[in-house]
């Protein structure tokens, strides 16, 4: 969990916008904020930007999404303002991701009507994939998650491939970027518009990711070795960012 | 070009601009007062089959004490905008498969059934999962734009999001042309609900509204609500909304009641005053992991109670609420 942190906080270059959500990615732009992006800019969708964060928020629109903050406004604000094309990243999550990036949380099962299980639905997340410029996953990598075929594409990806999102009236340049698991950083070849694997985690082998996959993963060249957590990197994460251990666990202290 | 196509969805929510104007020229406008209980405006305001909105985000800035008392009075067949909604869908969904009737027949779907990081809750699960909840799909700010359509007295606007997905398919959006530029875009139907209601800080007994923080959707909301009921921490003096207008955010003319419920988000986070019961909100989910247990939970505090005062006694009265509201301003942390 502290390595999938540090890779997604990374990520971020300084001077930019990103759109949150709780846990991981709230715990990686907090991170970046006090490592190599000190004036990135935190949204929450629910209407919270720019908060001086006090502790992690269990709710994307409770009172500490715009703790301190520079604005508190409404959704349809910072949704606008991503569709304006002023939000860089957005992190999001799902039940399934297919090898496009296209996320399912919505349903599992086949009929629409009676799922065999029921999940929230799109919430922000097919606006924010929608219109930010570069969408980040995380997520554990298991082949219940790593899926062909989604029971339901609710949030898209680079939909069926190359130039599908431009023809189904998206805003051209945003899409998926990098996929962080607890196996490897993935990110998406340039010509197939498909997964790949960029770096593994340091112990990891490529078949053991490719046994986690449901879906033909192709490699990058080279392939590299993530970087581990650097000694810096893991005070203030443990300290600074979520001292109480809601997102990294409390057995990590 | 290529062909446009429409989402398969049923529409729940009449999106005509004329029909909304028809009604909007008989509401009442007039400066009048609106004090009363939850109960008599809940009972006056929500009728059974009505398009019902929440305002808040789920379990924040949330109407609670409307939401209990809609269960509790029984209303039927309403149809739910399920945006953001967490613990309101939760409260609501007590109203069905418990042997008290169906409270939700439909539902907008743009979050439901989960409590964010909390999880999802069992019984929203089995309600929607049983298949007597009807379902249309949409996102956040789909709906928020469907709000903003109906608060401009449109019947739709346009939006670049959903395009391309299951989400669309599901939905009872269509696809258009922008007649300027060629691009295709989502039109997306105007929501004008019979019945809204809202929490907000403060109020004056007209009904008009401060807000402190986030707004979510709701001002859009309380504009394209044909009956809006809004809850407020503190009613207070006409004066003091005149002394700075420019902090009124719903105005007089949007409300048709207003009742003053100190603590009335509970056990939902209210921005500056307290936050969210984290431990009370947990056991909701665990008590509704079994049927038995669920219906003795909602016995004992939601319909074994007259009103929602007597509920945040149940949940430790005063003495929690103090709590909360230390930890809402971070004083449990030596601020």
């Amino acid at each position: 969990m502290e390595l999938m942190i540090c890779c997604a906080a990374r990520l971020l270059e300084d001077g930019r916008t990103v759109a949150v959500g709780t846990g991981v990615p709230c715990a990686a732009a907090m991170l970046a904020q006090r490592t190599a992006a000190p004036s990135l800019v935190i949204f929450f969708e629910a209407g919270g930007v720019g908060p001086q964060l006090p502790t992690m928020p269990i709710s994307v629109g409770d009172s500490r999404t715009f703790y301190r903050a520079l604005m508190a406004t409404s959704m349809a604000d910072v949704m606008e303002t991503c569709q304006r094309g002023l939000m860089d990243y957005t992190f999001l999550g799902g039940a399934q991701i297919d090898a496009y990036g296209n996320l399912n949380s919505t349903m599992i099962g086949k009929d629409y009507a009676r799922p065999k299980v029921r999940l929230p639905g799109s919430g922000g997340a097919s606006d924010l994939a929608s219109l930010c410029w570069r969408i980040l996953v995380v997520t554990n990598h298991d082949r219940r998650r790593f899926v062909e075929k989604l029971d339901f594409l609710t949030t898209p990806g680079y939909l069926t491939g190359p130039g599908a999102r431009e023809a189904a009236g998206l805003p051209p340049g945003t899409g998926p970027y990098r996929v962080i698991t607890d196996l490897a950083v993935l990110g998406y070849a340039e010509d197939t518009k498909r997964m790949q694997v960029l770096s593994l985690h340091p112990g990891v082998t490529l078949e053991r990711v490719r046994a986690h996959t449901g879906f033909e993963l192709a490699v990058a060249e080279p392939l590299l070795t993530t970087s581990p957590p650097t000694e810096a990197e893991l005070i203030i994460l443990r300290e600074e960012v979520d001292p109480f251990g809601y997102v990294i666990g409390r057995c990590a202290k | 070009m290529a062909s446009l196509s429409q989402g398969e969805g049923p529409l729940f929510a009449d999106p005509s601009a004329d029909r909304a104007r028809a009604f909007f020229a008989q509401k009442p406008r007039a400066l009048t007062d609106k004090l009363t209980s939850v109960a008599d405006a809940v009972r006056r305001l929500v009728q059974d089959g009505d398009y019902l909105a929440i305002g808040g985000f789920g379990g924040d800035r949330l109407p609670t004490a409307v939401c209990h008392e809609i269960v509790r009075q029984g209303k039927q067949n309403l149809t739910l905008a399920g945006h953001t909604a967490t613990h309101d869908f939760q409260i609501l969904a007590a109203g069905n498969l418990t042997g008290r009737g169906k409270t939700i027949a439909r539902c907008d779907v743009a979050y439901i059934v989960g409590l964010e990081a909390r999880g999802l809750s069992p019984h929203a699960r089995r309600v929607v999962e049983s298949g007597e909840v009807e379902c249309t799909e949409w996102s956040n700010y789909g709906l928020a734009v469907r709000f903003k359509a109906a608060a401009m007295g449109l019947p739709f606007l346009p939006v670049r999001s959903m395009l391309g997905t299951d989400t669309f398919k599901q939905s009872a959006a269509r696809e258009i042309i922008c007649p300027f530029t060629g691009e295709k875009l989502l039109a997306l139907p105007a929501i004008y609900p019979d019945c809204a209601a809202i929490h907000v800080h403060e109020a004056d007994r007209y009904g008009n509204c401060r807000i402190r923080g986030t707004t979510v959707a709701d001002l859009d909301l309380a504009r394209a609500a044909k009956r809006l009921i809004i809850t407020c921490e503190r009613l207070i003096p006409n004066d003091e909304i005149r002394q700075d207008p420019s902090r009124t955010v719903i105005p007089f003319y949007c409300v048709d009641a207003v009742c003053e419920v100190p603590f009335g988000s509970y056990p939902g986070n209210m921005p500056y005053e307290y936050f969210s019961d984290e431990r009370h909100l947990c056991e909701w989910l665990e008590a509704e992991a079994d049927m038995e247990r669920y219906r003795a939970f909602l016995d004992n505090y939601l319909f074994g109670v007259k009103d929602f005062n007597e509920y945040l006694e149940r949940c430790g009265g005063l003495q929690r609420m103090q709590a909360l509201r230390q930890e809402e301003l971070l004083l449990h942390r030596g601020r």
